[in-house]
């Protein structure tokens, strides 16, 4: 394809002598900027922070002290406690998902009357805000007069009554929630499964099983991967949806950052539990991509 | 064209500075969501009756309240004129700059005189000088179904199984005995409503209040000394107490407040309900409590070795650091502290700070829970208002609430953990 690389002699930009570098430059200049001041300036700032003793409501001057917040939130038993949680929060609420969301791409990839309709209809929990998916699901767990424990016959459980019940239930609001979006990305991988390998496995007398295995999930792993990427980012810093239902009884690692900075003001503390945090997200993203990238290769 | 333009821009900018000298004569407090701010809105519609300054009260939930101030405080930010904010906040506010000091204010007007000493002493002061005027009086108080109590097969079979007439509780042992006696979760009856919400102070509020009157304290707050005081004897029973008192409330009841707990109240689930008087009006009222005719109410009963106290309420009004509009924010307060408007005050349904108005006939018998809020005020007791406060309050969420809602580990290992942290805060802060 050529590539237009002189200006029209008769445009104002050649008038006044802009080049193409020019152009491009003046396009793309105002998201850098958007980039530099919301994203890289306060992700240095912050670094920063991370080495002081600084409150933000006191007016006093940050003072450097190390890396004795590191220290202190590392030997934290509190701080571990909540990244046991935001663990155990994550392998409930995206295994939940990957089974959910690949199970209905399978079962939607045929056709069938009004298929467009059931997918979209499926697809909408995700679009929902995630406060107000929280608050009504804290109210179908309602012991009392909530319509789970009566559908299920399960008289006054308390859903959200202690931290164990609050986690599962918060994930199982997270799997209703978000399945979806992993249902769209296997669907998108379903669909792009060439039709000949399943019909010579067929003339083989291959299996359901053997088909599935052989030929369907290695060819959607790709985006299973990415969705399991994309969902283990989100759910690691999982903080709507835990906040609403539980107030905080379910103190994942971003309900304790929130409490550190916004209410507590000890933004050197919370700057460097932020910084742990993003390493922690960085590293399991990047065995993923590394895993991702073989399986790609294969 | 460049006429036309000009004489838009002029346009403009004549409209601009006309209108600058509206601007000033507005002022905006900032209290968290609740009824007392909706009688304050009310209230200063009467300042702007007299004076042409249009005064808003902004609200925000109680959850975010705290966030919200603090993230406009420390911005430096003249979004609000005045604030009524938490007596917890006087030192990070102070400390920080952020409010005015009023002290002048209150001794040259005779606040200092004229206002309770307890409500000027924990809304007020800070370090020796004033940084507010006390605007809302309140202390957490209970109420309770006279019909229950008075029903005479209820009497019969709790003198049976008790000993003793059914009744206002004298002490903490009878609240508990009564709370055992109601629950009875087969009818869907329970004894207590009790605050046990971690997003700000609920649960601290209703812990700290059993501690003193069980005559402990959370503290040396002098010396910020807390180990050997947070973990005395006295406490950890105080806190047994609570946890005995939470299994007699309905179930998940882990993340209540005010507003949880007169819900239960009012939809019929408990006998006695644990809230601040602030909502006691709520309760009174025909509209929304369907029991209001059989309600009652009591200060916090003593404890056990005669000890009474109740979990301070309440805020103060300051004047904030940034405001553009500090003298007129000074006039408001002169205005709001004229006995006629502390009546006026009271009578909308605000509890007034004033010793005269608090003290009056009038005001006592106003309501029916008066009385009870008359008596609580002379027993408050406080937390820290230390600039930390907001790490204490979470770090005793923390280390109590899964020892009082699902009984993790004792209460002197929780309590003992806790002095632990307070005292590592308290000595870096």
């Amino acid at each position: 394809m050529a590539v237009l690389t002189t200006l029209d002699p008769r445009s104002r930009a050649a008038a006044r002598g802009w080049s193409d570098l020019t152009i491009r430059n003046a396009f793309i200049l105002p998201t850098i900027a958007f980039l530099v001041i919301f994203n890289i300036f306060p992700l240095v700032y912050s670094l920063g922070f991370s080495f002081t003793e600084y409150r933000a409501s006191l007016n006093r001057p940050a003072e450097f002290v190390g890396l004795r917040n590191y220290y202190e939130l590392l030997s934290d038993p509190g701080v571990w406690s909540n990244f046991t949680i935001t663990a155990q929060y994550v392998i409930l609420s995206v295994g939940g998902q990957m089974i959910v969301g690949f199970g209905l791409a399978l079962l939607l990839n045929r056709e069938f009357p009004f298929k467009g309709l059931v997918t979209t209809l499926l697809m909408l929990p995700m679009m929902l805000s995630p406060a107000v998916v929280g608050l009504f699901w804290k109210l179908l767990y309602d012991p009392s007069w909530g319509p789970v424990n009566y559908a299920l016959g399960l008289g006054k459980f308390e859903w959200l009554g202690n931290p164990t019940n609050a986690l599962i239930a918060t994930a199982l609001t997270d799997i209703w929630m978000w399945s979806p979006f992993v249902m769209l990305l296997s669907l998108a991988g379903l669909s792009a499964v060439p039709k000949h390998l399943y019909e010579a496995a067929a003339i083989d007398r291959a299996g359901w099983w053997y088909t599935f295995r052989r030929i369907t999930l290695p060819l959607v792993a790709p985006l299973l991967l990415i969705a399991l990427i994309f969902r283990t980012m989100e759910a690691f810093k999982a903080f709507d949806l835990p906040f609403v239902m539980s107030t905080a009884s379910v103190e994942t690692v971003a309900i304790r950052l929130y409490q550190m900075a916004f209410q507590g003001w000890d933004t050197g503390r919370a700057s460097a539990l932020a910084y742990i945090v993003l390493l922690v997200v960085l590293a399991i993203t990047n065995i993923y991509v590394k895993y991702l990238n073989k399986v790609k290769e294969r | 064209m460049r006429k036309k333009l000009t004489g838009i821009l002029a346009g403009i900018g004549f409209t601009l500075a006309g209108g600058t000298s509206a601007f000033s004569q507005e002022l905006t407090i900032f209290w968290a969501e609740w009824d007392p701010a909706n009688y304050l809105q009310e209230l200063v519609n009467d300042y702007t009756a007299e004076t042409g300054v249009t005064v808003t009260v902004e609200t925000t939930p109680w959850g975010d309240f705290q966030t919200k101030t603090f993230a406009e405080l420390n911005a430096k930010g003249d979004a609000y004129d005045l604030v009524v904010g938490d007596s917890q906040w006087l030192g990070a506010a102070s400390t920080g700059g952020h409010y005015v000091d009023l002290s002048k204010f209150i001794t040259d007007n005779g606040v200092d005189k004229s206002f309770v000493p307890a409500t000027l002493q924990y809304y007020s002061l800070y370090e020796g000088k004033y940084w507010s005027v006390p605007l809302e009086g309140d202390a957490n108080g209970w109420a309770y179904r006279k019909d229950w109590f008075e029903n005479p097969e209820e009497m019969a079979a709790f003198k049976a199984k008790y000993g003793y007439d059914l009744g206002v509780p004298k002490n903490y042992k009878e609240l508990i005995d009564i709370a055992e006696f109601f629950t009875r979760p087969d009818k869907n009856m329970y004894g207590v409503a009790l605050y046990t919400q971690t997003a700000y102070d609920a649960m601290a509020m209703g812990v700290e209040q059993t501690i003193f009157t069980w005559g402990g304290d959370l503290g040396d707050y002098a010396n910020k000394k807390v180990e050997g005081i947070l973990n005395s004897a006295q406490n950890v029973e105080a806190l047994e107490a609570y946890r005995k008192l939470y299994t007699f409330t309905p179930p998940n009841w882990t993340q209540a407040f005010f507003a949880e707990n007169n819900q239960a109240f009012t939809e019929g689930l408990v006998a006695m309900n644990m809230n601040y008087f602030a909502f006691f009006p709520a309760l009174a009222n025909e509209a929304s409590n369907p029991h209001a005719k059989n309600t009652g109410y009591f200060a916090n009963p003593p404890g056990p070795n005669g000890n009474q106290h109740a979990a301070l309420g309440g805020q103060g009004i300051s004047v904030i650091s940034y405001s553009k509009n500090q003298e007129e924010a000074m006039k408001f307060l002169q205005w709001f502290i004229r006995d006629d408007v502390q009546k006026k005050w009271a009578e909308l349904g605000g509890y007034t700070c004033s010793a005269a108005v608090l003290g009056s006939d009038e005001f006592l018998n106003a309501t029916p829970y008066n009385r009870a809020f008359a008596d609580s005020m002379k027993i408050v007791k406080d937390f820290w208002a230390v600039p930390v406060f907001a790490d204490l309050l979470f770090q005793m969420n923390d280390r109590l609430h899964p020892y009082i809602t699902t009984g993790q580990g004792t209460a002197k290992e929780a309590l003992d953990a806790l002095a632990k942290e307070w005292e590592a805060t308290l000595s870096k802060s």
